[in-house]
């Protein structure tokens, strides 16, 4: 599998998703945000960080750079797509995922390991983990409370396009197991052909018992079959 | 010429920034206070005569960059 970082100025995760890559045996490629073509890729990841400062609103930027109408012409193709914490604000800024991450409810910024539920895994990203499994995975966001309107949510809860929701450690989902204020604590979601992951979560993080756990790797190995 | 844009959240979207501000107001002894809304503001100035043409730019550069549509509303208006 090939992957592609992209990378801003201000992305601070490039690098760990990178490490996580190549540990699952990606063949992964680093691309600055001024390249206007892509190598060949599988699968294209957003990392975290704060793109040109969160300027304007976070991920607005970057959402308009060079590279980006690249992005979203594969995306539109049907490669993989996977944005994590800014990569996630910035393809809603690109249209690619609805929705939008509003600053958090508490005005803080959250840094912190918290549980969340795989909702649906019958897709590409998921496909390694059981339904309902619970998960310890870092955040560290600001700006990381969902909002969208009905008919998308509607549309998100018919057509199974919730990735994860944050819970507690017994998996119940409910107001105080929710960290930023998401509508429905949603903490991640597809496009309608599921090619587009956005999550505010920190899977690359996750990646080794020495620094944290092992809960993100099944994301990575699932793309690899 | 020279505009601004208002951006202003949508009314129904929650405003945490604001809610603290007229919190903090309140506890400043600034009574009566029934909402405050927190915004953004930007002035844009242009060389082009062409009144209309300006405006249907700025409208773009809303559309296309300022304003996320989805959670904010913008006013235009010509300062000189």
């Amino acid at each position: 599998m090939n992957s592609t970082v992209i990378v801003f100025p201000g992305s601070n995760c490039d690098r760990d998703i990178a490490v996580a890559l190549e540990k699952m045996q990606f063949k992964n490629k680093m691309i600055w945000h001024k390249e206007t073509k892509l190598p060949k890729s599988d699968l294209i990841v957003i990392p975290g960080g704060f793109s040109y400062g969160d300027y304007l609103r976070s991920g607005a930027i970057a959402g308009k750079s060079l590279i980006i109408n690249e992005v979203i012409k594969v995306a539109n193709q049907g490669c993989l797509v996977l944005g994590i914490c800014n990569g996630f604000q910035i393809l809603t800024e690109t249209g690619l995922l609805k929705g939008v991450l509003l600053r958090n409810k508490n005005l803080k910024f959250i840094n912190k390991d918290v549980n969340i539920k795989v909702i649906d895994n019958n897709n590409k990203f998921l496909k390694k983990y059981k339904n309902n499994q619970i998960l310890k995975i870092n955040i560290a966001h600001n700006e990381g409370n969902f909002f969208t309107n009905k008919d998308h949510l509607k549309e998100l809860n018919e057509k199974k396009l919730i990735a994860f929701k944050y819970c507690d450690e017994n998996g119940e989902i409910n107001e105080d197991s929710n960290p930023n204020g998401s509508i429905d604590n949603i903490a991640g979601i597809f496009n309608s052909k599921k090619n587009i992951l956005g999550m505010m979560p920190h899977p690359e993080r996750m990646i080794d018992n020495l620094v944290s756990n092992t809960d993100g790797t099944n994301l990575f190995s699932s793309l690899l079959n | 010429m020279k505009f601004s844009i208002t951006i202003t959240l949508k009314k129904d979207v929650l405003d945490p920034q604001g809610k603290v501000v007229q919190n903090t107001l309140q506890n400043l002894n600034f009574k009566n206070l029934k909402n405050i809304r927190q915004g953004k503001y930007f002035e844009i100035e242009v060389n082009n005569d062409d009144q209309k043409d300006v405006e249907k730019k700025i409208d773009e550069m809303c559309k296309k960059l300022l304003v996320n549509l989805i959670i904010e509303d913008y006013k235009i208006n010509k300062i000189s």
